[in-house]
């Protein structure tokens, strides 16, 4: 049975009636029901198809056809497909019925709608803004609406934003931020304690939004391709590749095999600087100082070998639309398995540290746990996903090049942060067979690297699980190639939450530990 | 563990000099920057100069090189530069990102928490103009109309070798 059916089919069990069922894409199903349908429709799927809500976003389409788009989307790893369910809002409504009463993981993305468009999620219990501040922003501007002009800077007077609140005697709170202790992002935490647990955790984010789903509109791919290597710094490269992905796909390009191993290598040079960082952070913050240091040392040599490869220490200007901009010599090819060598030593001897050291241990082990349950109903993604079991790595649900690389699926289950950290382990080891295997395969590659495309409308999703996560870009061009909505998810906007349940009846002096463990995004949450 | 720790230790030795953990040493000026910097510092701020730094709305990029500068390769530490974790305490405040309306106020409040004499300096080219994003609705704009700034590191991200560069640039101006 192909995909269409096997959706028509769950669909038709309800009697869901389907407006419009077709296959965009081998791996993109989009499908269109009536409103009245929706969330039962949604609700279906999210239970067959086990997969919590990977994004849900809105589109302005009313100067074509007088609507808003909704698009729910569900991720079928079975048939390697995303299943975008879609419902139209006319634009005179404005508001639709909310799921996430049914599904949690809906939650923050119908928050994100109501203040990005405007558009009620009627049975959301929690209406508060996330990244549009009561403090600066008024009401009744919605920044992602077509027609938006600004606020009028003098009439707004400013509101406050309202703290989940727990009473009771001996319950104090302790808030934190948005300017931290440490060189880090910003961000806002406010912990409940009665005594040393922590019995509550609200996280505020938002402090760094920069509006970036709307400056992209109007842009053309090249200069959209700056901006996407500027959303998270740690993840430049894997958002560069997942936006080029997307356009790919629009155009129809089949990017040479060449271009596809020097992605990955750079996809894996990316996950194992970001992995060094962390392992040495989880050190740092129960005060292990030596490892720390090390771990720093092993970063900066990676980084200074992208820099000898690409001229830049975060891989950036690497992504070109159609292939990649500067290939890998042999000489090049030599100066990574001479780095890499070093590295893997260091690893290894990093890990030997932080893995027989007792005191260290016993600080990490059952601490800051994510139960399996609790972060299946969050919808937790990537990394943090794996560490409490859920068996989701998007380097295998859509291979691609990676078909030709055997590598193991790192998981753990007690969700703690000793999980995060032997993920972590064990996703370097694989990293740097991979990188090795594909210094091979390039030596016997053809070196042509860029293809070019007529320019063309049309909308593609691009994924890449990047090191923290699933990089998620949505992207409708028109055609004159230029962007008409673009669709951000970073795994972090999933995860945070998943911190705030990890940290309960944890002490406050362990959050930093805890937070080092997820380290999630600011500024790919924010946007 | 601690046999794990004294083997590796002794193995590396003391990367900051030696400098052949990397592939590429670093080159010779970082000594003789970082020793006059040191003097600069000494004679000007009585031993220590002390950065508080805020985000801002920026990536994530300029941070990690903010790291980098004290990670035992860069040390900068040596030289009586270090990175505070209150305003309070700080000489100087080093700003990175375009400025995100929710965090002007954070900014402003953060430099009023500084003693005099204090000094604002940016990192990176958000910071300089709003970058990319100063077309933004919600970028308030560059850091300089906001707070006074003496000092612009450029770079996207800057490395830890300009930042430190651009340091020793400033300290012996003022």
């Amino acid at each position: 049975m192909n995909h269409s059916d096997y959706v028509g089919n769950i669909l038709g069990s309800e009697k869901i009636n389907i407006i419009d069922l077709s296959e965009i894409y081998q791996d993109e199903l989009y499908v269109i029901v009536d409103s009245t349908d929706f969330v039962k429709a949604c609700h279906l799927l999210h239970k067959r198809l086990d997969s919590s809500v990977m994004m849900f976003f809105a589109e302005d389409l009313r100067q074509e056809s007088q609507i808003f788009a909704l698009y729910c989307v569900f991720l079928n790893v079975q048939s390697h497909t995303w299943l975008f369910v879609r419902q139209n809002i006319a634009q005179d409504k404005l508001k639709f019925d909310s799921l996430a009463k049914d599904i949690y993981s809906a939650s923050l993305f119908e928050r994100e709608i109501r203040e990005m468009f405007g558009l009620e999620p009627v049975g959301n219990p929690d209406m508060r803004r996330l990244k549009l501040h009561d403090e600066v922003w008024p009401k009744e501007y919605y920044p992602l609406r077509k027609d938006f002009t600004g606020p009028k800077e003098d009439s707004f007077k400013g509101a406050s934003y309202v703290f989940k609140r727990v009473e009771g005697e001996g319950i104090f709170e302790v808030p934190v931020g948005p300017v931290h202790a440490g060189i880090i992002g910003s961000g806002h935490f406010r912990f409940s304690a009665a005594g040393e647990p922590i019995i509550n955790l609200e996280i505020r984010l938002g402090w760094t939004h920069r509006g970036i789903e709307k400056v992209l509109e109007g842009k053309d791919t090249n200069d959209a391709l700056r901006i996407f290597e500027c959303i998270s710094g740690d993840t430049a490269f894997g958002y560069s590749m997942a936006f080029c992905q997307a356009i790919e796909k629009i155009l129809g390009l089949n990017i040479p095999v060449r271009s596809q191993l020097l992605r990955i290598l750079c996809l894996e040079l990316e996950r194992l600087y970001n992995h060094a960082n962390d392992m040495g952070g989880i050190a740092l913050d129960v005060g292990f100082s030596f490892p720390a240091q090390f771990a720093s040392l092993i970063k900066e040599a990676i980084l200074q070998l992208n820099e000898g490869l690409c001229g830049s220490r975060y891989l950036k200007g690497v992504n070109t639309v159609g292939g990649v901009k500067q290939d890998i010599d042999r000489v090049k090819s030599g100066l990574i398995m001479g780095a890499l060598a070093k590295v893997k030593k260091d690893f290894i001897a990093l890990e030997e540290m932080l893995f027989s050291s007792i005191s260290f241990m016993d600080r990490v082990d059952a601490t800051g746990v994510l139960r399996l349950r609790t972060a299946r109903d969050l919808g937790i993604m990537g990394l943090a996903g794996r560490a409490s079991g859920i068996a989701l790595d998007m380097r295998k649900v859509f291979p691609g090049i990676y078909n030709n690389f055997s590598f193991k699926m790192a998981k753990e289950h007690t969700g703690d942060v000793a999980a995060r950290l032997k993920i972590r382990c064990s996703e370097v080891k694989e990293s740097l067979n991979i990188i090795q295997h594909c210094l091979e395969k390039l030596d016997a590659c053809s070196p042509e690297l860029k293809m070019t495309g007529e320019e063309k409308g049309g909308f593609a999703l691009g994924c890449v699980e990047a090191w923290r996560g699933p990089v998620l870009v949505w992207v409708r061009l028109n055609t004159k190639g230029k962007i008409e909505r673009c669709k951000i998810v970073d795994p972090s906007f999933h995860n945070w939450d998943g911190l705030s349940f990890a940290v309960l009846g944890n002490i406050i002096p362990d959050f930093p530990l805890c937070n080092k463990s997820f380290d999630l995004s600011y500024s790919g949450n924010d946007l | 563990m601690s046999l794990s720790i004294l083997k590796n230790s002794l193995k590396k030795g003391k990367v900051t000099i030696k400098l052949d953990f990397v592939r590429s040493a670093l080159p010779p000026e970082i000594e003789e920057l970082g020793q006059e910097l040191k003097k600069t510092i000494h004679t000007k701020f009585g031993r220590s100069f002390h950065i508080r730094e805020v985000d801002t709305g920026s990536c994530g990029a300029c941070e990690s090189e903010i790291i980098a500068c004290s990670n035992p390769l860069y040390d900068i530490q040596r030289f009586g530069i270090d990175f505070v974790a209150s305003p309070r305490h700080a000489d100087a405040l080093l700003v990175t990102g375009p400025v995100s309306k929710n965090m002007e106020l954070a900014l402003k409040k953060t430099y009023e928490a500084m003693p005099e004499p204090k000094f604002v300096i940016t990192c990176g080219h958000c910071a300089l103009d709003g970058g990319i994003f100063k077309d933004s609705y919600y970028v308030v704009g560059a850091v300089k109309e906001i707070l006074p700034v003496i000092l612009h590191i450029p770079g996207c991200p800057p490395s830890p070798l300009t930042i430190i560069r651009a340091l020793l640039g400033f300290l012996r101006q003022s």
